[in-house]
């Protein structure tokens, strides 16, 4: 509750006056960082609004999580912002959508979780639609707008044949009264269905690269990391609590999903020369891995997932923190103006080297841990078949990676990417990034705390 | 003696390298660096030596358990029994031998040993670890740098060997992290916790099938690392275009790691389908020595023909492992740090020539003993060693494992054993013609116009021969006295041999 406080306060005074860019950006970070700091005191648990919404100490967690992301990507878009007329809106909307998050992450029925994930949506399309004078960038929207109104279409008639067939729409209820007959199986699929959409997972995934390419890159990182994250949490618990009666249906339909898209986001990232539609296939093969965990059906499936988003929201943005700098201050967006970059920027290329080291899972970056705790839940229930898969197609990712290593350090390039020099909130950003990276999976303490909080 | 020194020291002089700029300092810390590594596992060896003559018979000495993921039951278990401490010795010579011989590379010069220095961490912590996972972290922590070594430093077509290399490597990975996973979910510490710690996996029974199941993956993921056939292919392209260090240590440790896996993990645990499938690896393995052998005939690069001897030569190791007699695994062993320190020289008497003449063909160069004396000599005691000439390592080794395998009765063993003992005469035509064509005769005129003429073609200096000298006296010690090898190994491979005898008792 401490955090919906803060959002509140910080709308009152975004309407209040309008100050200068610069000023203004650093005054919002410093609320940022009061907002993750108070996140970790003070961890209430309980129900609220007559059920409607709940919080406990792994929802705080995951709310915290997320706080951190956006903060991190608060700081990268520094530079992009300075000179952007509607600094204030875009907070304005970026906050909105996180108040969504939180109530989606919280909800204990279906109608608060869509009230949520319609609040989280909506505003996300305005934003990506912020790099006003683009054609792309409309674009962009415009199809955000179209495929998540059809989403969440889906996933009303899903939730309104829940209802028709067991008479409420309480998380608890729900779950006593689900006996897996043809309906409620039907229900479940459009469910996923509108999960789907918003993790992007393959038959859903079309409309994530060309979103991606147009948004700004802020925008596209907060849709890759914190916005998946948010859905991907409130997939756990509603996947492992309120479905678990369900539990052999949805597990072959994850399994299923989760082979596909790993193979079919890895295939598409292999052609890809645009930096933003190549970390976009890439997230969607790794929401592939993430749903191998998942399939664990396990405290430790659950756990590894979790901890997995907290190294990749360190991972995902260490990498879009360089390429939106590379981007704000060059507009060079491209796979090929990165070649030689490690002449010109060396410290910028390893911070990108060890982000894309980390998705790739190689150690002693935290990416290793988490993708081999994935896979160690995902082969939990004894479906090697699964890990198999998983693990080879790790090394398909590797090869898309290193291609990205391969031009920054072996490459030459007559024209290559200039210096960069950046104010201290980037670098700070990028600070925070590969720290997490390299502490995370070394020491073993996130991991525990995660696990504890499963009972 | 605590162990976890040798991972923390060579990963403190690679994070001490980072703040200097000059190759002259970087160097420099290095070299101490790398020397500390060598005072410390000499130490090792003498306190292993001290305890053992002590009377201290357990399996594992020096043992430190931490643990690291409790909820999961992972540790970082480290220890040695006498064949860690034979690989941590062979690393630490290619280690120092090494930057030696990179004394001069002034490209990135920062970058270059902090990777090889990194990659250092990695190989000491796999040959120590006792924990499945630790093993596996340390395997997978030293591959990425030597794509960056390859692909930054390296000549010839070196992208695309570095990629080759990587992805081929990253699927042994794959296959072995199957393999382990496998062997993980069947464990049981007998309260639901399953376990990755070797020792203790190794007491129990693990059943036949699970076996059966799970052994192809661990041991084909890490005979891709130690050159299985048909997953070789790496190994000519990725040593041929590694830079000189780079390959002495692809060679020398990298290719070690994976010898060593198959021993420690997919047959020291999974003896049962080790029995199953040792025909198999021992086809395979005579395939790839002959194999390997006459694609070495083939050649004219210098840096190939040792690329490919290293295929047929690591055959020998999975040879002997795949014959599960004792004096067999004790020869693989043997041959690992035989090859390892053999390749390394060759690796480093090829550098040498090349950076010098800027040719590695074969038929460009002729001649050298009369310029280059001390280079051309380290050559031919390579070649030598190389073709198993008595007095030197290879000969001890290599004969180690054929009479281990002709313990075998059956006309099987007998036949894959004549086939990998032809081989020999085949490196015999390959070696003494490089050394004939590129040593011996007149020096070839073109050579003296390359770069600035004959002056260029100086002897070695100081570094190269310490280098050398190095590697040299590893080889001429083993060679001379092979039984104290054997002694140090010896209580090593007991153990691997009472899990694998324990299995035939009940056939």
């Amino acid at each position: 509750m401490v955090t919906v406080i803060i959002f509140l306060l910080l709308f009152i005074k975004l309407a209040n006056k309008e100050w200068k860019n610069e000023g203004f950006l650093n005054f919002i970070n410093l609320l940022l960082v009061i907002n993750l700091g108070a996140g970790f005191f003070n961890i209430p648990t309980g129900n609220l609004f007559g059920d409607m919404f709940r919080t406990n100490e792994l929802l705080t967690l995951e709310k915290n999580l997320l706080n951190l992301g956006v903060l991190i990507i608060s700081l990268q878009s520094y530079h992009w912002l300075k000179n952007h007329k509607h600094a204030p809106e875009f907070y304005m909307l970026l906050l909105s959508t996180l108040l969504g998050m939180f109530f989606m992450i919280s909800s204990n029925n279906l109608l608060m979780f869509y009230l949520g994930l319609e609040l989280s949506t909506i505003p996300l399309a305005a934003l990506a639609n912020f790099d006003l004078d683009k054609r792309r960038s409309s674009e962009a929207a415009f199809k955000m707008i179209i495929s998540s109104a059809f989403s969440s279409g889906l996933l009303l008639f899903g939730i309104s044949m829940f209802y028709g067939s067991t008479g409420t729409l309480n998380f608890a209820e729900l779950s006593t009264k689900l006996d897996g007959d043809p309906l409620q199986i039907f229900s479940f699929i459009l469910l996923i269905a509108g999960f789907g959409f918003k993790i992007s997972d393959v038959t859903f995934h079309l409309w994530t690269a060309d979103v991606y390419e147009g948004s700004p890159v802020s925008v596209t990182s907060y849709l890759s990391v914190i916005s998946k994250g948010a859905i991907l949490f409130v997939m756990i618990s509603v996947l492992y609590n309120v479905f678990a009666p369900m539990a052999n249906t949805w597990y072959n339909m994850i399994f299923i999903i989760s082979i596909a898209t790993m193979i079919i986001g890895n295939l598409f990232a292999l052609r890809q020369q645009n930096m933003k539609r190549f970390l976009a296939f890439s997230s969607i093969a790794q929401v592939g891995f993430i749903l191998v965990g998942m399939a664990g059906q396990s405290v430790a499936g659950s756990s590894s997932v979790i901890f997995f988003i907290l190294i990749y929201i360190f991972s995902n943005l260490g990498a879009f923190g360089v390429i939106s700098l590379v981007s704000a201050i060059t507009g060079k967006e491209n796979m090929d103006d990165y070649k030689g970059f490690y002449k010109t920027n060396p410290l910028l290329t390893w911070v990108l080297a060890i982000s894309l080291f980390s998705l790739a899972g190689i150690p002693p970056m935290a990416g290793f841990f988490g993708k081999f705790f994935l896979l160690l839940a995902g082969a939990g229930k004894g479906n090697y078949s699964l890990i198999i898969i998983a693990a080879l197609n790790m090394v398909v990712s590797l090869y898309y990676y290193l291609k990205v290593i391969k031009y920054m350090f072996m490459d030459a390039n007559e024209n290559p990417i200039e210096k960069i020099k950046s104010n201290w909130q980037p670098k700070l950003a990028m600070a925070i990034c590969v720290g997490g990276i390299l502490v995370t999976g070394i020491t073993s303490g996130a991991y525990d705390y995660i696990h504890s909080l499963f009972k | 003696m605590n162990l976890s020194f040798l991972i923390i020291l060579p990963l403190l002089t690679a994070l001490a390298i980072l703040p200097f700029k000059e190759l002259k300092q970087v160097r420099v810390i290095a070299l101490i660096g790398s020397s500390l590594q060598f005072i410390l596992s000499f130490a090792l060896l003498y306190f292993y030596w001290t305890e053992r003559s002590a009377g201290n018979t357990a399996t594992m000495l020096f043992e430190t358990n931490y643990t690291w993921y409790a909820t999961l039951n992972i540790n970082y278990h480290v220890g040695v029994d006498g064949i860690s401490v034979a690989m941590v010795l062979l690393t630490s010579f290619i280690v120092i031998a090494g930057i030696l011989v990179s004394w001069n590379v002034d490209k990135l010069s920062k970058e270059f040993f902090f990777l090889l220095l990194f990659l250092s961490v990695g190989a000491y912590g796999f040959f120590i670890s006792l924990d499945l996972f630790t093993l596996f972290f340390f395997l997978e922590v030293a591959v990425i740098p030597k794509f960056l070594l390859i692909g930054i430093w390296g000549s010839g077509k070196k992208e695309y060997s570095a990629m080759k290399l990587a992805l081929m490597l990253m699927g042994g990975s794959a296959l072995v992290f199957v393999g382990l996973v496998g062997l993980y979910f069947n464990t049981n510490t007998g309260n639901g916790q399953h376990t990755f710690d070797i020792m203790q996996i190794s007491g129990m029974n693990i059943s036949p099938d699970v076996q059966k199941l799970f052994f192809p993956f661990a041991f084909v993921g890490f005979g891709i690392f130690g050159a299985l056939f048909p997953f070789h292919t790496w190994v000519p392209d990725g040593h041929s275009s590694a830079p000189t260090a780079a390959s002495m240590f692809l060679a020398g440790i990298s290719m070690k790691l994976g010898g060593y896996g198959c021993l420690r993990v997919a047959t020291f645990l999974m003896p049962d389908a080790a029995h199953q499938y040792s025909w198999i690896i021992i086809v395979l393995a005579s395939i790839a020595i002959i194999y390997g052998a006459f694609a070495t005939m083939m050649q004219t690069d210098l840096k190939y023909i040792n690329a490919y001897s290293s295929v047929s030569h690591c055959g020998f190791v999975l040879l002997g492992i795949g014959m599960l007699t004792k004096t067999a695994i004790t020869g693989a062993v043997m041959q690992m740090v035989s090859h390892g320190l053999m390749t390394a020289l060759f690796f480093a008497g090829i550098g040498m020539i090349y950076d010098r003449t800027h040719t590695r063909q074969m038929n460009q160069l002729g001649g050298l003993m009369k310029v280059m004396p001390f280079i051309s000599t380290v050559f031919v005691i390579a070649g030598l060693c190389s073709l198993g000439l008595p007095g030197f390592s290879g000969f001890v080794a290599e004969m180690t494992v054929f009479m281990g395998s002709w313990q075998n009765a059956d006309a099987f063993y007998r036949i894959a054993t004549i086939i990998a003992c032809a081989s020999i005469v085949v490196t015999a035509v390959y070696i003494l013609r490089a050394v004939g064509k590129a040593i011996m005769g007149p020096l070839t005129p073109t050579l003296s116009m390359n770069g600035e003429g004959a002056t260029d073609l100086r002897d070695a200096q100081w570094n190269e021969k310490w280098a050398a000298g190095l590697l040299i006296i590893g080889i001429v010690a083993i060679g001379i006295a092979p039984f104290w090898l054997n002694q140090l190994i010896g209580p090593g491979t007991e153990v691997i041999m009472q899990s694998i005898e324990k299995v035939a008792l009940f056939k």
